[in-house]
């Protein structure tokens, strides 16, 4: 049995180093990532408004972008390697997540997306993620918020997940065969990111006086952005209308059933915070964000903008 | 840590060594109830814990590019890799674990310097080709050390190198990819290419570790069936294969005196900086400082989360 384990290991090890210049086999999976659109008809289905799918697409693909990104930042600062994974994983799912929704923003409405220097080859999905200023991104403001502490981290992504899988699980319903399609993945993710947060919520809470404390602060610093995830945008309203997609205040009940569980396993009070007002009262989805995303928007784009031919 | 093992009589000391001895010699595994000498289970722990170490601080420089990266297909790419460190890390130390020290003791011995990880970590990342390099030579050179690691005689560790290496070849594979296709792209994507193989080149050498004539440990390690390739060894296996991949994607080594040498049936090459080498060793390496300290503070910064997940614990326990 070792010698087994020993020459085939050996082998196969061996091999995968010095085929690196062969195209063989071993290799048959490739770099990337499995197409999770395999299968999916992919044609804007007739009788849809396709700005209106294009619009609603980017503000789905611009939360889970954002979120991934802030999420991201937390890879190898996460108090234990079980959660640096976790974390990781958690900004892989909202990454392939908006990869799908942004490139079926640019599919149903070619002018969402920025023109490129002739001869740019990058793909109408990094246009829009990479070469847009803040004021076109349309995320809700809380996915751009600047990361605190890993309690901070817990109810950032405990609020968006329940919040998010409220409206998913009704979008799984949707006319476009994508967006139903990135619903139904994005639901078992959801949950699962759901799940990993709602345990260190009430781990937290009951944890020590520290980390309650903790878990309180960063509580009522998020909750001022909570109610702005269930307001109606005129877009989301018509993709609602259209069966594209799912006008957010329809689930703003199911979303506080769910969370107030969590708070009741944790045995904490919902917060008394009143919620922040936008700028002429506009918000995220009008592309008014705060100061946090221009900054995060300049270091995410400064590599595919300085090389706006460059192939990646 | 409880590296000693109960006193016994010296008749059964002896059956226990020769046991051990002819353990070894069948190239059989030892797994973590064998006895085992003192000296092998010290070295290991060592070798272990140093490996752990450098999957961990080895996010650090790559993790560096993950907000930069120039794409999403990129960025998925980097981030599920330096999650895969991540992960290495992790069955490293519990490999580590079954020999009688935890994740913990060994995380305040990185962090308070009494252990080492690899060298290679203290070099910044200063472009986006970085990334591609680093797969490349340095995932390449991992993988050249840790082939024969999975043949290792401690079962735990053997087990876990198995895991490791398959990752690591993809990771090899993911950033010759990303430099194959910079190499497509402008000039400037190139000229960053060959500026990121001129950096890395020599570290990746000096990551097979002193040239044998320097290396006190190898022959004990060796014997023990712990390491199963000299330094000079393994060095010369990932010139021979290196320089055909860099013929392949066009770039130049920044070794003069590399040249195929017929007689040996193998490239002569040159040496690197031993005296940078040993600054890094020494902690005086261009990013040691940060590593560390970037380590230690994300260490800190979760103590209160990891009193709460034990206090919490404790009380659902008794409940
Ligand atoms: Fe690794
Ligand atoms: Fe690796």
């Amino acid at each position: 049995m070792p010698d087994h384990v020993h020459t085939s290991a050996e082998d196969e090890h061996d091999s995968a180093y010095a085929g690196l210049l062969v195209n063989d086999a071993h290799w048959a999976f490739g770099t990337d990532f499995e197409d999770p659109l395999a299968g999916v008809d992919t044609t804007i289905p007739e009788g849809i408004d396709a700005p209106t799918l294009a619009a609603y697409a980017l503000m789905l693909g611009d939360d889970s972008l954002v979120m991934s990104h802030r999420i991201a930042e937390w890879t190898s600062n996460a108090p234990d390697l079980e959660d640096d994974i976790a974390l990781s994983n958690i900004a892989l799912d909202l990454l392939g997540q908006s990869r799908l929704l942004l490139a079926r923003a640019a599919k149903a409405d070619d002018s969402v997306v920025p023109a490129l220097p002739e001869g740019s080859p990058a793909p109408p999905e990094d246009a829009l993620a990479f070469f847009r200023e803040a004021h076109e991104f349309r995320n809700v403001r809380f996915a751009e918020v600047v990361n605190g502490d890993f309690a901070e981290a817990t109810v950032r992504v405990l609020l968006f997940s329940v919040w998010r899988l409220a409206v998913w699980e009704r979008l799984r319903a949707s006319t476009d065969h994508v967006l139903s399609a990135v619903a139904v993945k994005g639901v078992k993710e959801l949950t699962y990111h759901r799940d990993y947060a709602a345990r260190w919520f009430v781990t937290l809470a009951q944890g020590t006086e520290e980390s309650r404390s903790r878990l309180l602060a960063a509580l009522d610093e998020l909750w001022p952005l909570w109610p702005e995830l269930f307001d109606t945008h005129p877009v989301e309203a018509a993709a609602a209308a259209s069966g594209v997609g799912v006008d957010p205040a329809t689930v703003r009940e199911a979303a506080e059933a769910v969370l107030d569980q969590v708070l009741t396993a944790a045995d904490v009070p919902r917060p008394e915070v009143a919620r922040r007002s936008g700028v002429l009262g506009r918000t995220g989805r009008d592309g008014m964000h705060g100061e946090a995303l221009s900054r995060m928007l300049a270091e995410m784009q400064s590599v595919a903008r300085a090389h706006p031919r460059g192939q990646w | 840590m409880t590296l000693t093992e109960t006193p016994l009589d010296a008749g059964t000391q002896a059956d226990l060594e020769s046991h051990f001895e002819a353990t070894i010699a069948r190239n059989d595994r030892i797994e973590p109830r064998d006895w085992m000498p003192d000296g092998y289970r010290r070295t290991l722990v060592r070798q272990i814990a140093q490996h752990a170490h450098s999957e961990i601080i080895g996010m650090q420089p790559e993790g560096n590019w993950i907000s930069r990266a120039p794409s999403l297909r990129r960025k998925a790419i980097l981030l599920a890799k330096v999650q895969d460190e991540a992960g290495h890390g992790l069955y490293l130390y519990s490999a580590a674990e079954t020999l009688g020290v935890s994740r913990l003791e060994l995380t305040e011995m990185l962090i308070s310097g009494r252990q080492k990880y690899s060298s290679i970590f203290n070099y910044p990342t200063l472009s986006y080709a970085d990334v591609g390099s680093i797969g490349w030579l340095v995932d390449g050179a991992a993988i050249c050390n840790q082939v024969p690691l999975c043949r290792t005689s401690f079962g735990p560790y053997g087990r876990a190198m198995i895991r490791v290496c398959k990752e690591e070849s993809f990771h090899q594979r993911q950033g010759y990819e990303l430099l194959t296709t910079m190499m497509r792209g402008t000039d400037e994507q190139r000229a960053m290419v060959q500026e990121s193989v001129d950096r890395f080149w020599w570290p990746a050498l000096m990551m097979f570790g002193p040239p044998d004539a320097d290396s006190p440990n190898t022959a004990q390690s060796m014997a023990w069936g712990i390491k199963r390739n000299t330094n000079d060894e393994l060095r010369q296996k990932f010139v021979d294969m290196s320089v055909p991949q860099a013929e392949a994607l066009g770039v130049t080594l920044p070794d003069p005196d590399l040249a195929w040498n017929d007689e040996r049936a193998h490239y002569d090459f040159g040496q690197p900086d031993w005296d940078e080498f040993m600054q890094g060793v020494k902690g005086n390496g261009p990013c040691n400082a940060q590593r560390l300290a970037h380590r230690r503070r994300a260490h800190e910064d979760g103590a209160w989360v990891r009193a709460a997940a034990t206090a919490f614990a404790t009380k659902e326990a008794t409940a």
